[in-house]
């Protein structure tokens, strides 16, 4: 591979892999393809182990069992430097005793690429850093040692990027640019990228396929709005967005619509839109795709009614109006209702039913768990919420 | 305005704030008494330096220890008692090779010990730290009569090989910090990036580990240079120059002694300033490349 840059992305394969450390499976049997030219991301909350399979692909890491296969060939035993693989690593890795360009130099000297200074200050420029190249990484704010780490990879144009949250220290504005040109770049080159985040919005923004990881193992894979729409676990109903999930018995399984009991009520799931169709089961529906009704709405084909209940808590937020609404017997509903009209639908205290339509609900492959409706602490959201606090808190400091 | 607050300030203005001594409640009495106390033990320490620096110019007949008048013709000569040069020669070897050989052998000691698990590290750790705690005299003397029984003829080599042996603890010592607080995401980034395991070792590694390894040869070359205890049991026939010295001592020293104590002094205490000056350019310089 010396002297010349991949001409394309190429495929990952990962068959079987498992990875064990003393006392702690932190990869159970993981299966993953992703295709060449793909951008694929790795969603999952903190310890899931995001940053394990990507040191395994690298070749930081060997599989306790299982294979790794990059554009077809095998690299389960390949060094890491022979493997046609980059990293930008979650803790940047910046060399400290090189300038900035020296280190965004460093793969293409190793692999003997004729113009390196020339491709590096272009790869700077990228990140909009070349003004910065003849510092120190320890000169540089976390942002942009980020980018540099960001620019450091990028250059080497493999066939294969591997990205560990790379955009995790930058400002909001910073990082809406940064998945731009990391977009832009994916697609010039037709490079693949795993690109694990914690930052739902930034996986579902940017990538082709996201993977929903979840101690260990994949819970779901599809596309992003396919994983929205269609949640098959409960652990990715919430981490993905918010929803709200009941759970009952199965009365009736016919052939277009599975109905559960839910405080008495029958609601339908579409058969094809739900994973079990016997037994205690959780369904849900997302918030925004809720109705809210002062009044008690016709009953009809083709729509779910849940209440009566109270509006607990009303908040305006713009665009919408979050309202919970507390129907006896259930868990408290979420909704989230567009102000198309002037003014909230409801008042704090009102009685209320929701509504939606049935081929809106979907039903869960897991077991019912009591606590499922709340969110751990872990959750994307309140992780996303705790960086920026940190970078806020920094930038007050600065 | 408190005093942190004085000194935060003084920092943030990079002035070179008056020297503070924060609470120093008693006021101007107390600390001239501070002051002079500091003087008079700087000059306690300072007065065999002086005196070996003086002394270095004295005109001296048969022994070097009455004032007989200023000349520069020691320094000019320093050769003219030809066993003053041959010594000092012979510590400078000594110094050198045993220096190279053990920051070597040092370094890659430590991080044998550091990075890799392998049967009876702790032992072998236990007994790289056993040289510093035992007397050099007891070293010494094993070490002369071990070289005896083996028939080991005593000379320039077998004081190398006896100060590579003392200096590897230090080095390991120093070196052992360094590679320990190096984090290992570097060298995988290197290895990420290209590099061959002998390129991540020349290119990431080494620099990174290069002040340690600095330190650990500077310390390694002093102690080796004015060794005398060890040096004594293992030289035979062989000088060095602490033993000259040391057996010069007896029948007067001769003026050239004071002149290369002297030197080596002033060699040290340049090499002190440079490093300081160079180091206080290249953060000027950095923070205006910036
Ligand atoms: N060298 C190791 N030895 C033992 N356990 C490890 C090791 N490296 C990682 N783990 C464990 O494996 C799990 C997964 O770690 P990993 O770094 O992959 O998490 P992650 O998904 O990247 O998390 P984050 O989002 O916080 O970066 C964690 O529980 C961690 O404690
Ligand atoms: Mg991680």
């Amino acid at each position: 591979m010396a002297g010349s840059f991949d001409e394309s992305g190429a495929d990952l394969e990962l068959v079987g892999v498992t990875k064990r450390f003393p006392g702690f499976t932190a990869i159970e049997n993981l299966n993953l393809t992703i295709p060449a030219g793909s951008f694929f991301a790795l969603l999952g909350p903190s310890g899931c182990g995001k940053t394990t399979t990507l040191r395994l692909v690298a070749g930081l890491e060997a599989p306790t069992a299982g294979r790794i296969l990059i554009g077809g060939k095998e690299v389960t035993a390949t060094k890491p430097h022979q493997r046609p693989v980059n990293t930008v690593f979650q803790s940047y890795a910046l060399f400290p005793h090189m300038t900035v360009l020296a280190n965004v130099e460093f793969g293409l000297k190793r692999r003997g690429i004729a113009n390196a200074l020339a491709l590096a200050h272009e790869a700077l420029r990228l990140v909009e850093l070349d003004h910065v190249a003849s510092r120190r990484p320890s000169q540089l704010s976390g942002g942009q040692q980020q980018r540099v780490a960001l620019a450091r990879a990028v250059v080497n144009r493999p066939a294969l990027l591997l990205l560990d949250e790379p955009l995790g220290a930058l400002d909001l504005k910073l990082r809406r640019q940064m998945q731009l040109e990391l977009k832009s770049i994916q697609g010039e080159v037709g490079l693949t990228f795993l690109h694990v985040t914690h930052d739902q919005e930034e996986a579902m923004t940017m990538a082709d396929t996201v993977a929903v990881m979840n101690k260990g193992r994949i819970e779901q894979m599809g596309a992003p709005e396919e994983l929205y729409e269609l949640p098959r676990t409960t652990f990715v109903a919430n981490f993905l967005g918010q929803s709200n999930l009941f759970t009952g018995e199965v009365v009736e399984s016919g052939s277009d619509a599975v109905t559960v009991d839910i405080a008495g009520l029958g609601i339908k799931v579409p058969r094809e839109r739900a994973q079990r169709h016997a037994g205690e089961v959780t369904i849900g529906v997302r918030p925004e795709k809720l109705t809210l009704h002062t009044r008690k709405p016709d009953t009809a084909a083709g729509v779910n009614i849940l209440g009566p209940g109270v509006i607990i808590d009303a908040s305006f937020t713009g665009v919408s109006t979050q309202y919970l609404v507390q129907v006896p017997g259930l868990p408290v509903i979420t909704v989230f209702a567009q102000n198309m009209a002037f003014g909230p639908v409801a008042e704090q205290g009102a009685e209320v039913w929701v509504s939606w339509r049935v081929e809106h609900g979907f039903g869960l492959a897991d077991e019912p768990e009591p606590e499922a409706r709340f969110a751990a602490d872990d959750d994307t959201r309140t992780i996303a919420v705790q960086r920026r606090q940190r970078l806020e808190d920094e930038l007050d400091e600065a | 305005m408190t005093t942190q607050e004085a000194a935060v300030l003084g920092r943030a203005e990079e002035a070179p704030a008056p020297r503070r001594r924060p609470r120093s409640g008693r006021g101007g009495a107390g600390s001239w008494v501070v002051g002079a106390y500091s003087l008079l033990a700087l000059g306690i320490m300072m007065i065999p330096i002086v005196y070996t620096i003086v002394f270095s110019f004295n005109d001296a007949r048969r022994t070097n220890i009455v004032w007989r008048g200023f000349t520069l013709d020691n320094w000019l000569g320093i050769c003219d008692d030809p066993r003053v040069c041959e010594s000092f020669g012979n510590s400078i070897i000594v110094g050198v090779t045993a220096t190279i050989a053990a920051t070597i052998l040092g370094t890659m000691i430590a991080i044998a010990i550091v990075r890799y698990t392998f049967r009876m590290r702790t032992l072998v750790t236990v007994l790289l730290f056993l040289p510093m705690a035992t007397p050099e005299v007891v070293l010494g003397s094993g070490l002369g009569s071990q070289f005896v029984n083996m028939g080991v003829e005593r000379g320039l080599w077998t004081i190398i090989v006896a100060h590579i042996m003392f200096c590897i603890s230090f080095v390991v010592v120093t070196v052992r910090a360094r590679v320990a607080s190096l984090d290992p995401s570097l060298e995988e980034a290197g290895r990420d990036l290209y590099a061959s395991p002998g390129q991540v070792f020349w290119r990431v590694t080494l620099p990174l580990l290069m002040p340690g390894i600095l330190a650990a040869a500077l310390l390694c070359f002093a102690l080796s240079f004015d060794d005398f205890i060890i040096t004594n049991f293992v030289s035979g026939n062989a000088e060095t120059f602490p033993k000259f010295v040391y057996v010069a001592a007896s029948r007067g020293i001769p003026p050239q002694s004071n002149v290369i104590a002297s030197a080596v002094f002033f060699l040290a205490i340049i090499l002190v300033v440079v490093a300081q000056l160079s180091a206080g350019v290249r953060r000027r310089r950095l923070a205006k490349a910036g």
